[in-house]
């Protein structure tokens, strides 16, 4: 596109090693990245570009009884200003699933930082002093923040006469969906229990505190169409959101990826997207939007936090007898993703054990709080936190090993699910946890050097607040079960547009695929699946733009297994092409030709038993070939409303975990020193990427235990802290060593046997550090974040 | 916003005098987060960078002149013999890259209670230099914070530097976060001994509207090791001395609630850190009187 620069562009990447499936080779974007040369989504310009300013409502319930924009409109710089009333079409809404958000909030915003205007200037703090001149009368309504307030009888009502497809079936309007999943009898079971324990656990609204803060560039377009560039994780889905807000036809809104700097589902929703196009389509000028991170916690949605009750019953001999959850989601004020999450909290709630007696409930509700949806761990997050805290609990009434316990009753191939679902592929939990457990200890008094305490290695760090006074060691364990993909009969596809040509005198493969690359590593993958099928050594990744079929969301640890699996059968396609033009061609020369399994390999047509037949070069010669198939994985289930039967999930990831930390017990602070972690991955494409996924994941996890929380007052339901001087996240100093123990027991359902393994290791770390802190100090500990008033009683 | 770049500390005053409200910055580490923030949108900013004297440092015979504008890693780095307890509030100071940027000038201007350097200024104790076109004059650190983010100085005033004592004792800084790097502080706690005159000062940060020194806390442990003979045998404090000097610590502050921890928290946090910071300095008194830092070994 003329004029924008800092676009993205083809990555290609050669090797003169091995470099295909298995092999740690290095992102194509890494130097890049650690150089500061990458483009981020932030750093496009556009010559004659207007920045686009987003003005979000200071209360968090309250009708709009007028708007003026007449001082900011006359402002000098500023070319639009729009509301409600300027939406050009009758949608006005839009939504993952239900589309029950407002573009521009209409009479009434529903949460602290709803957007309410959007003005277009030619300079950001034009933009900025303009929106503040909008005057906007509220007045305040009273606001819903918990389960109660929520749920009682003259509560105020979210969304009035909702007609999505739970409204139906939820007991109260104000809860988004309800799932229970219901086998066995649990109540006669809990007959047979010899220790039945309780608990009631709180987690915390965890942000997924991307580093690059959301942002895009609409350009509009000579047709009248819009070309978007925009840091997301799923152009197709935002597609189907924006065009019908813009009245387009789809494919007149092109998209493309720019650099992304994080998402942990906090790209799923739209953010920037309608907004700056309007704004560009209203202006006839390209539009930049870039929140800065205070907008940014206002801007995505974060990690429902839960209230969880659990109640687990075994025999003396440490059998699990039955389960009885209930699980309640805060989804704040519109949908996202609440219902998926809920469908994964319920199924996902008796964690990886073997339960065939359960009473599981899980909803989410309608608040005035932020809206939550999409996160890392995705509902399983939060059931694993509290069914492990059970286990632990558990463990201590029946005086059992708490990691023997969590074997008895491991899952494993073959286990029945609470949804009536057999795991049919590997599920080596027992084993996670043996392996996890056999790894050697950090040594005990670890920060003492021989010039005195190395106060880095104590709780407090450089804060210097112990030399080893009150510091307790304490060490958990937890394990956790996340599904692979999209669930619940969704039709879970990607895309993949392959192409093989000769450059150079050299074939070259092009991937072209809608994945969006969040740093993941999916780039890498696809590169090395290339050179896997097609013997190439060079692979060019072209950018990621909605000129080819959907990918499906980089989200629910699915784009390696998916958009993979496309890549790989479209290679398959590509491959069985080029061998076909080499039969033509010279198939007359040997008789391999039409009898051998013919394989691409070192840039050759070879035989399975390694005669080479012609070089890909000869085969193609000034001819390409160039494939673009959707691929499937397979088909899975709605949960049955009532019951919560039905083959709903495609694929399971397991983890473990063990945490090691110190703990001073006079002031409350926590240090983990060490978080092992031990995950079956099925095949690793990149061995490297793998490990950084999961040390990733760990840290996540970790975040949510010890610091991590976005606080809301629960009177006003506004946001306390939405800053990183207040948000804290792990810096090194916080990041423990984290040994890695990759186990590959493949699923025979999956390309190459892989397993879907983002998503794992943030589920376990959080209750296995929870677990070691409870050791260290003997506390129930039942709220994460961990605070130092926890600890202190304070 | 106008942006003034005054060549000279006589311009600065000048600039300063003629726009009283303009908002001096240096390494920008604070003022810069206001802006960033869009909480802060002074009419003139005004760049201390040109002012080379600002950045320097002087160690006389007993003081140390510490220029406004010097930046904590060469605290941490060069005078950790002289001014050890500001040596050791400077390592946690936010990351790298802020300490190499920000000095105790921004933390004076700014008069956060939640500013690292605080503490450790009022155990040491000394003086403010500050000056205006009417003239110089130092402000006692015990007279300098006045309520929140306020301070003694006049609208036309600048500071220049900071005149300190050097240890004559051990000087020890503790601060809790809930990180452990790259924190702000939910409290923090600042001691110095001053053998020559036999008396101990305490810094209290984060838990007060202004940063507090517990001088109940100071004269109790100044009496209660005079009339042990402590300084002169350099015997082990007894335990209810470190206890009852903890809680009359914890009695200084006067702390609030907010997202960063209780009050309740505070009060205790601060107990905590100042029997430990005691014990640390005695520790050090005892096994070499003029050695200025405790056990811990910083990086």
């Amino acid at each position: 596109m003329a004029g924008v620069t800092r676009t993205p562009t083809n990555l290609t990447q050669g090797s003169t090693t091995p470099a295909g499936i298995g092999a740690s080779t290095l992102r194509p974007d890494g130097t890049l990245k650690v150089t500061g040369e990458f483009a981020y989504s932030s750093d496009m310009w556009h010559e004659d570009m207007l920045w686009g300013f987003t003005l979000r409502s200071t209360v968090a319930h309250a009708e709009i009884r007028s708007i003026d924009t007449s001082e900011a409109l006359a402002q000098a710089g500023v070319y639009a200003v729009l509301t409600y009333d300027d939406l050009p079409t009758a949608v006005k809404n839009y939504g993952l699933e239900i589309q029950d958000t407002p573009v521009l909030a209409n009479g009434r915003v529903r949460h602290h930082g709803e957007p309410v205007a959007l003005v277009a200037a030619d300079h950001p703090e034009t933009a900025r002093r303009a929106a503040a001149k909008i005057k906007i009368v509220y007045a305040e309504l009273p606001v819903v923040t918990d389960e109660a307030s929520a749920t009682a009888e003259d509560a105020p009502l979210l969304h009035p006469g909702r007609k999505d497809h739970h409204a139906g079936h939820v007991p109260h309007p104000n809860i988004v969906h309800r799932q229970p999943i219901v086998r066995g009898n649990a109540d006669e079971a809990a007959k047979r229990a010899d220790v039945i324990v309780t608990g009631e656990y709180d987690f915390g609204m965890q942000d997924q505190a991307f580093l690059g803060p959301e942002s895009g560039l609409a350009v509009p377009a000579e047709d009248g169409g819009v070309d978007l560039y925009v840091a997301t994780q799923w152009l197709h889905s935002d597609l189907r959101q924006i065009a019908p807000v813009l009245g387009l036809p789809p494919e007149k809104v092109r998209m493309t990826l720019s650099g992304v700097g994080g998402a942990f589902g906090g790209r799923e929703d739209l953010s920037m997207q309608i907004h700056g196009c309007l704004l560009a389509l209203r202006t006839g000028k390209p539009v930049k939007i870039v929140y800065n991170r205070f907008e940014s916690f206002f801007g995505h949605v974060h990690r429902h936090p839960a209230k969880l009750w659990y109640e687990h019953g075994a025999t003396k001999d440490g059998k699990l007898t039955h389960l009885k959850c209930r699980i309640v989601l805060d989804g704040g004020a519109y949908a996202s993703a609440s219902p998926a999450v809920v469908g994964n909290a319920s199924s996902l709630a008796v964690g990886p054990y073997v339960v065939d007696d359960v009473d599981i409930e899980a909803i989410a509700l309608y608040t005035n709080n932020p809206p939550c949806g999409a996160m890392r761990g995705f509902g399983a997050v939060q059931a694993c936190f509290a069914y492990e805290a059970q286990m632990d609990k558990l463990a201590k009434a029946l005086g059992m090993d708490p990691v023997e316990l969590r074997q008895r009753n491991a899952m494993e191939q073959g286990t029945l699910l609470p949804t009536g679902q057999v795991v049919d592929s590997p599920a080596p939990v027992a084993e996670l946890l043996r392996r996890v457990k056999a790894m050697p200890l950090p040594p005990e008094n670890q920060w003492e050097t021989t010039e005195g305490a190395d106060v880095r290695a104590l709780p407090g760090g450089l804060s210097n607040t112990t030399h080893g006074e009150g510091v307790v060691r304490g060490i958990g364990y937890a394990v956790g079960i996340k599904n692979v993909g999209f669930s619940e009969g969704f039709d879970d596809y990607s895309t993949a547009r392959v192409r093989m040509e000769v450059i150079n005198g050299e074939p070259v493969a092009t991937v072209h695929t809608a994945m969006a690359e969040v740093g993941q590593g999916g780039v890498t993958v696809h590169a090395q699946i290339a050179r896997t099928e097609l013997g190439v050594q060079q692979v060019t990744i072209h950018p990621a733009d909605t000129q080819v079929g959907s990918a499906g969301s980089t989200s629910a640890s699915r784009q390696t297994y998916v958009t993979g699996g496309a890549v790989k059968n479209s290679c398959e396609a590509v491959r069985e092409q080029v061998l076909q033009k080499g039969r033509l061609k010279f198939g007359t020369y040997h008789p391999a030709w039409a009898t051998a399994e013919l394989l691409l390999e070192g840039g050759k047509v070879v035989t399975d038993g390694g005669e080479v037949l012609a070089d890909i070069v000869d085969v193609l010669g000034e001819e390409s070939v160039e494939v673009e198939l959707e691929w499937r994985h397979r088909p899975t289930e709605a949960f049955d409303l009532e019951t919560g039967q039905g083959n709903g999930h495609v694929q399971y990831s397991f983890a473990a975990h063990r945490a090691v930390v110190e703990v001073d017990t006079e002031l409350g602070l926590v240090k983990v020193i060490e978080l092992a972690c031990a995950q079956d991955v099925g095949k690793a494409l990149n061995p490297l990427s793998v490990v950084g996924q999961i040390q990733g994941g760990t840290t996540q996890g970790l975040g949510v235990a010890v610091m991590e929380e976005i606080i809301v007052d629960p009177k006003t339901a506004k946001v306390r802290n939405p800053s990183f001087t207040d948000y804290l996240i792990p810096t090194i100093l916080d990041t423990p060593t984290i040994p890695v123990d990759v186990l590959e027991l493949a699923d025979e359902h999956a390309p190459y046997g892989l397993r879907g393994i983002g998503e794992a290791p943030t589920l376990s770390s959080t209750p296995a550090v929870l677990s070691a802190i409870r050791a260290a100090t003997g506390l129930a500990l039942t709220k994460t974040p961990v605070r130092p008033e926890h600890l202190t009683g304070t | 916003m106008d942006f003034l770049r005054p060549a000279s500390w006589e311009e600065a005053l000048a600039a300063k005098a003629e726009h009283p409200t303009a908002v001096p910055i240096a390494g920008g580490t604070d003022v810069m987060v206001e802006i960033n923030f869009d909480h802060r949108r002074p009419e003139y900013l005004m760049d201390l960078n040109r002012i080379g004297d600002l950045r320097e440092w002087e160690t006389g015979a007993d003081t140390v002149r510490l220029g406004a504008s010097v930046p904590y890693t060469q605290i941490m780095e060069n005078l950790r013999a002289e001014l050890p307890g500001l040596a050791l509030a400077s390592h946690t100071v936010a990351s790298p890259q802020i300490r190499n940027r920000g000095g105790v000038g921004g933390n004076l201007g700014t008069a956060s209670p939640a500013g690292d350097a605080h503490p450790a200024l009022l155990a040491s104790g000394g003086e403010i230099e500050v000056e205006s076109v009417r003239g110089r004059r130092m402000i006692p650190i015990d007279e300098f914070y006045l309520g929140v983010k306020r301070n003694a100085m006049e609208q036309d005033e600048l500071i220049r530097a900071v005149h300190l004592p050097k240890a004559t004792g051990p000087q020890q800084f503790s601060k809790v976060g809930t990180r452990n790097a790259m924190v702000i502080a939910v409290c923090a706690f600042g001691i110095a001994l001053h053998p020559e005159t036999k008396t101990v000062r305490t810094g209290i940060g984060s838990a007060a509207p202004t940063p507090v020194r517990a001088k109940e806390a100071e004269t109790f442990l100044a009496a209660a090791l005079e009339e042990g003979g402590h300084w002169e045998s350099g015997a082990p404090i007894p335990v209810s001395v470190a206890k009852q000097f903890a809680q009359l610590a914890s009695g200084a502050c006067n702390p609030i609630d907010d997202v960063r921890g209780s009050a309740k928290y505070r009060r205790h946090a601060v107990g905590i850190m100042a029997r430990r910071t005691l014990g640390w300095v005695w520790e050090s008194y005892r096994g070499d009187g003029r050695t200025a830092q405790g056990g811990a070994q910083c990086a």
